[in-house]
């Protein structure tokens, strides 16, 4: 009887719920809602369990990030990302994927991530005065001058910080060097993300890379393609619109291919080659500016 | 104090928990750490094992915390409340034997309770670190299975230790109810006794500052015992800081039980 009772009981919840949740559709939040905003406040309550409090909060990121940004929410909704990265690294503040992995979230732009790499910068900031041998904070920062900001000579003072961090790696001077020297160029964009896709800690990370270094294979194709078009059109009279008069006429061997294997287009407007609209690589990015170098001094 | 007695006491309480089916929160604490492990690994973005970490030592934390809260108010307020207290005290048996006997067992339960539990959480997390490959196994801060993590495991015994001993203290002379009250209330403001430190800050001059700093100095702090963060991210706790620590635990306890045993000693039961 009693045994019959609990699972009539039971049964009855459940129906209910499966129903009500079909009679009356719960109504989505207008906001999310982070109920504290400051980290040392929360820290206080949390007596000794800091660290588990962190680890709440960083999914609740992740989950926040995920369902604004990935899912295409306006922007308006992505304001709690940073507060809940600040708390969590409140918690705790050696939480080093919060740090490195919010900052990529903050600073890439609209298709990937906030765009706000300011406040990746001040997240960056908050990990290093932290973590004062962590040099990947001031790596990551000069990153964030490098590609979102498109600021070489930035950049290249913040990787020379960083290889002034006890046990960093020996390539950041070369590379502070090199940076000044060249500023936004190519080869310094594949170094940067080659050094992702080898160091980096979270699969997301790599992959990201992985991307950005599939985007440059395309940008080095299209300026190998490009004088070609140029040649072609400035030989038959004509621009190309498609690629098998080129490769008829003995000008390419065949369709040039994104990473993927989907074809580069002909842009009808300029007769320049372009990614696909529907490549994965798709939309390339605006590359740094070349340093501006100094004119030489009188006598050098 | 006869060390036969104490054993025999200590036993018998261990016996009793058992018996209260106290260990059954090790069923608890197995299914939320093997739970978990198979739940978040798609929330954390690659932070399972620091979370199970994280999680496994807050739990053996509180999971302690409640035992040694719980058991500890009743071990002398039920035997008076059962009114069992005067077949105990008409044996040959010592009130102070009866009491660091009942903390012994008290202690024994948690230090079982402890092991038991860090042997699963270990166990969870090999297995953890077994499943993942050897490049992001190389790009973890510390081994899953870090021993030094061990320290904080150590730390939180002893913390559950002065705990007991507060418990153990107000069930002497107060009601269970009020002893949790009591014991937890001291467990919180312990980790806030950097605050009253600080006061001065806030008041100045005034001579509140000697009463909040005679408080600092008074109540046990708490939060020294804490270093699971450090542990997790593989950050050195210096053996001085672990001594010293252990010793400021052990000063509260031996006062604590000392002054629980002054005040048994003294009640009269008829």
């Amino acid at each position: 009887m009693a045994t019959a009772l609990v699972v009539a009981g039971l049964a009855g919840a459940v129906s209910l719920q499966v129903a009500r949740e079909r009679w009356y559709p719960a109504v989505a939040s207008p906001v999310d809602e982070v109920y504290f905003t400051s980290g040392d406040g929360v820290g206080r309550v949390a007596l000794s369990f800091k660290s588990v409090l962190a680890d709440v909060y960083w999914i609740r990121a992740i989950q926040y990030f995920a369902a604004t940004r990935l899912k295409g929410a306006p922007a308006s909704r992505s304001d709690l990302l940073y507060p809940l990265l600040d708390i969590a690294t409140t918690l705790d503040p050696a939480f080093n994927i919060a740090y490195r992995f919010g900052a990529i979230f903050l600073a890439e732009g609209r298709d990937r991530g906030l765009s706000h790499p300011e406040l990746a910068i001040t997240l960056l900031d908050k990990g290093f005065a932290n973590n004062p041998r962590k040099w990947h904070y001031l790596y990551d920062k000069a990153f964030v001058y490098y590609w979102t900001y498109r600021d070489a000579r930035t950049a290249a003072h913040w990787f020379a910080e960083a290889g002034k961090v006890p046990g960093s790696a020996e390539w950041l001077p070369g590379l502070a060097a090199y940076m000044l020297a060249q500023g936004g160029d190519r080869r310094s964009s594949r170094f940067l993300f080659q050094q992702i896709l080898q160091t980096a800690e979270h699969e997301y990370m790599r992959t990201t890379a992985q991307w950005r270094l599939g985007q440059l294979d395309v940008l080095d194709l299209i300026d190998q393609v490009n004088p070609v078009l140029d040649r072609y059109g400035y030989t038959t009279g004509s621009r190309a619109t498609e690629w098998e008069p080129l490769i008829a006429g003995g000008w390419i061997r065949g369709v040039p291919v994104d990473p993927d294997g989907l074809p580069l287009i002909i842009d009808p407007s300029t007769g320049r080659a372009a990614v696909d609209p529907t490549s994965t690589f798709f939309p390339l990015p605006d590359e740094p500016p070349p340093a501006v170098r100094p004119a030489p001094r009188p006598g050098a | 104090m006869n060390p036969r007695t104490l054993g025999r006491i200590a036993w018998a309480v261990f016996r009793d928990s058992v018996r209260d089916r106290v260990l059954y929160n090790l069923v608890g604490f197995a299914l939320l750490v093997i739970g978990a492990s198979f739940l978040i690994g798609q929330l954390t973005a690659g932070q399972d094992v620091k979370i199970i970490k994280d999680l496994g030592l807050a739990a053996m934390a509180v999971f302690g915390l409640f035992i040694a809260i719980f058991i500890g108010i009743g071990l002398v307020s039920k035997e008076v409340e059962r009114r069992s207290i005067y077949s105990l005290i008409a044996k040959p048996v010592r009130r102070s034997e009866l009491v660091v006997g009942k903390y012994l067992g008290l202690v024994l339960t948690i230090a079982i309770n402890v092991a038991v539990m860090t042997a699963v959480w270990y166990a969870v997390l090999g297995y953890m670190s077994w499943t993942e490959s050897e490049a992001f196994r190389q790009s973890w801060e510390a081994p899953a299975t870090d021993p030094r993590m061990l320290v904080a495991v150590y730390l939180i015994v002893v913390q559950l230790m002065l705990v007991m001993a507060i418990a153990l203290f107000f069930s002497t002379f107060s009601s269970p109810m009020l002893s949790a009250v009591f014991a937890f209330g001291l467990y919180v403001a312990g980790h806030f006794s950097a605050d009253l430190k600080n006061f001065d800050l806030a008041v100045g001059d005034s001579p509140v500052r000697y009463v909040t700093t005679a408080l600092y100095y008074v109540l046990p702090n708490m939060a020294i015992f804490d270093v699971k963060n450090a542990v997790v991210h593989a950050q050195p706790v210096p053996a001085g800081y672990v001594a010293t620590t252990t010793l400021y635990g052990l000063c509260y306890i031996v006062s604590l039980v000392a002054a629980a045993v002054w005040i048994f000693s003294r009640r009269d039961f008829k």
